[in-house]
């Protein structure tokens, strides 16, 4: 199955003005694609691991938790300038899926030590966070600019499907194997490692990397647009609620069962694999900001049903819809947009800047979120947070 | 061209590769299922594979177990992730099955065997804790009435005489009496616990001490067995109801497990992956009562 398909988007710069997504795009998304299905299997099933293969209790395993977050965000500016400085983006994301595929093996051999443990995970979010800004920058090179948006979406669309095959894979394999951890391990590895052999011999570099060796990295904040859109993202996600909290409060607002919770997650998944592409390409005729602040006006609007808490299946069908559509206006399409901003020798850093400071704010939304829920309840917390989402949204859609 | 082919065999052995590990793994995983003597006088517990044991007998598959008066109940991971499932079982077969949102914790059949309770783990519906912190739902479930108490949550709670009302308040390890409507449970908030003492009927949770986690109610409903912290260790302690004499048990080591009295005078445990027993006296010394084993319960 994977084979075919990258061999349909092995790339050829002849086949590249022809083709509408180019292979490169394609190849990533595959990459990607097979990562994510890796990594996800192995972040679903490891608080079991822990407590009932290792017997580490839930004491220790918040302290290990603790390390997942904060690796990726300054790995990512650092991975981000190290492409844009070596010029070799594609050494560098390399180095960040190998990095990542290396640790799968840590997980069994770590045994029940905890600091061990710790620090193959520690290894395996510099990996993902290493990666990311390199990858970001290949797609924007490979793609003619006026099709960014679409090419953003469909990778994104193949990046959803790993992350939600994931978790099934590892916990079909538990049931089928009956709690057999050693077995998800070695499946995340082995597609982990497939992941960076289609990597290393499918995609290309892209041409177009600068011959003119970057100075400081910063400098990509003294543009002007760059630095509004930096702002301009960080205000929106700092005004984004946790998803955690979106998905509870569906399930209470609706009166769901507590067992449905885990499957509320893959409506909004479904729902922005499905529509990435679709809005992608919609987004580059009608303009990327403009789509990027219209998936804000979507979120809004979740957020107000929610704070008039009308109960029912419809409703929270319609607010995890509107999640999964703001996810497919905002994620892909944002670095669309921030793309071409960005002069190619730093491109790079560029985007991983943004991606760090969108992930910072929201980081910071979902704690702000929790101050203001236990304060009020959760509700009118929702009421808060959709007026706050809309003055940003006006923030951002003035000139 | 070269390059291509190249990538297929390269991928083609990862695959190869992985399917063999898997294939390897996967011979003889599934040991048949047979029905379990619940009134046996028998140890009943859950091997490294997850399947609750009992004697020569294996059962389903669980990551937590407890029997009591002929009814099991089974907590354990689905093949949804972070769901969790609660299974009772009798001699008839299968009564009830719950699915919950949350790892699997803690499970316990009344000693009537007619409630059944469980705790299940989440991570990330805490408001305030953010990254590295878990919160645990603690539920019940009345087999007689047909009743379903989904979250100790949605009672009130009174510590010290005050109602209590903090958002982050999380419940975890239930024991119950023989009486079927009144129990003991841990509240936690704001960096402390405490054992409280809950009613079914009035649905009103009345702290009792601080610093009691896990409880659990020995047979004779006079003593309480639970995990006492101290800085980062949870040492096993046996407290007296209606004496509040409290005695730290023989066992030096860090205990994370709701303790299980196998009768009035020993009280067993789920360590390093193996049951111990130690005495509910405070004296002598822990026993090992099997290897290979955790989530102690006896078929009474």
């Amino acid at each position: 199955m994977y084979v075919s398909s990258v061999r349909a988007g092995t790339p050829s710069d002849r086949d590249r003005s022809s083709h509408p997504i180019p292979a490169t795009v394609i190849g990533l998304g595959v990459v990607s694609l097979i990562t994510d299905l890796s990594a996800e299997m192995v972040t679903a099933v490891l608080p079991l691991y822990l407590v009932y293969g290792l017997g580490v209790g839930y004491l220790q395993l918040g302290a290990i938790d603790g390390l997942y977050t904060g690796a990726t965000a300054l790995l990512r500016l650092a991975g981000g300038h190290l492409a844009d400085r070596l010029q070799r983006p594609k050494a560098v994301a390399l180095f960040g899926y190998g990095l990542s595929a290396l640790t799968k093996l840590g997980f069994p051999l770590a045994g029940s030590s905890v600091a061990g443990m710790g620090l193959v995970i520690g290894v395996d979010r510099a990996g993902k966070g290493i990666r990311t800004g390199p990858r970001d920058a290949m797609i924007t090179l490979a793609t003619p600019s006026d099709a960014l948006g679409r090419a953003f979406g469909v990778h994104r669309a193949l990046d959803t499907a790993g992350a939600l095959l994931g978790p099934l894979v590892a916990f079909g394999l538990l049931s089928l194997l009956f709690m057999d951890y050693t077995s998800v391990f070695a499946v995340s590895f082995c597609c982990a490692v497939l992941a960076v052999v289609v990597l290393a011999v499918f995609v290309r570099q892209p041409a177009g990397v600068a011959a003119r060796r970057p100075g400081l990295s910063w400098n990509v904040l003294r543009d002007r647009q760059v630095r509004r859109a930096v702002l301009i993202v960080a205000l929106l996600g700092a005004c984004t609620v946790g998803d955690m909290f979106l998905f509870v409060g569906v399930q209470k607002t609706a009166g769901l069962p507590a067992g449905v919770l885990p499957l509320l997650p893959l409506v909004t998944a479904l729902t922005f694999m499905v529509a990435a592409a679709p809005i992608g390409k919609m987004a580059d005729r009608l303009g990327r900001w403009k789509v990027f602040l219209a998936g804000h006006v979507v979120l809004f609007l979740a957020y107000a049903l929610m704070a008039f808490s009308w109960g029912g299946w419809i409703s929270a069908a319609v607010v995890l819809l509107a999640h999964g559509v703001f996810y497919a206006c905002t994620d892909g399409v944002l670095m669309a947009y921030v793309g071409p901003l960005v002069p190619e020798p730093v491109r790079a850093t560029g985007l991983a800047f943004v991606q760090t400071g969108q992930a910072l704010a929201r980081a910071a939304g979902a704690v702000l979120f929790g101050v203001v829920a236990t304060g009020l309840s959760l509700a009118p917390a929702f009421g808060v947070f959709a007026a706050l989402l809309a003055v940003a949204v006006v923030v951002g859609a003035r000139r | 061209m070269k390059r291509t082919v190249l990538g297929v065999v390269l991928m083609a052995a990862v695959l190869v590769a992985g399917a063999v590990f898997v294939g390897m793994r996967a011979v003889g995983a599934r040991p048949a299922e047979a029905s379990l003597d619940l009134r046996s006088g028998e140890l009943v517990y859950v091997d490294p594979a997850g399947r609750v044991r009992q004697a020569g007998r294996t059962g389903p598959a669980c990551q937590r177990v407890d029997v009591a008066a002929g009814t099991l109940v089974c907590l354990r991971a689905t093949a949804i992730p972070a769901q969790s499932e609660i299974v009772v079982l009798d001699a008839a077969g299968e009564r009830l099955r719950l699915s919950e949102w949350g790892a699997p914790s803690r499970a316990r059949v009344s000693p009537s065997g007619k409630v059944v309770m469980w705790t299940v783990f989440r991570a990330g519906d805490s408001y305030l804790g953010g990254v590295g912190t878990f919160s645990t739902t603690a539920g019940i479930y009345d087999l007689k009435r047909g009743e379903h108490y989904g979250s100790l949550e949605d009672f009130r709670l009174v510590v010290d005489g005050v109602d209590h009302t903090a958002d982050d308040v999380n419940y975890w390890g239930i024991t119950f009496t023989r009486d079927d409507r009144s129990f003991y449970a841990t509240a936690a908030s704001g960096g402390k616990t405490w054992l409280v003492r809950g009613s079914l009927d009035t649905r009103v949770l009345t702290s009792v001490r601080e610093n009691v986690e896990c409880p659990s109610l020995s047979p004779d409903g006079r003593r309480i067995a639970y995990k006492f912290r101290t800085g980062d260790l949870w040492r096993l302690h046996v407290l007296d109801l209606a004496s509040g004499t409290d005695v730290a048990l023989a066992e030096p080591q860090h205990v994370d497990d709701q303790p299980q009295w196998l009768d009035d005078s020993w009280v067993a445990y789920g360590r390093d992956r193996a049951i111990w027993k130690v005495p509910a006296s405070g004296g002598g010394s822990p026993e090992l009562v099997h290897a290979d084993a955790a989530s102690p319960a006896v078929a009474r």
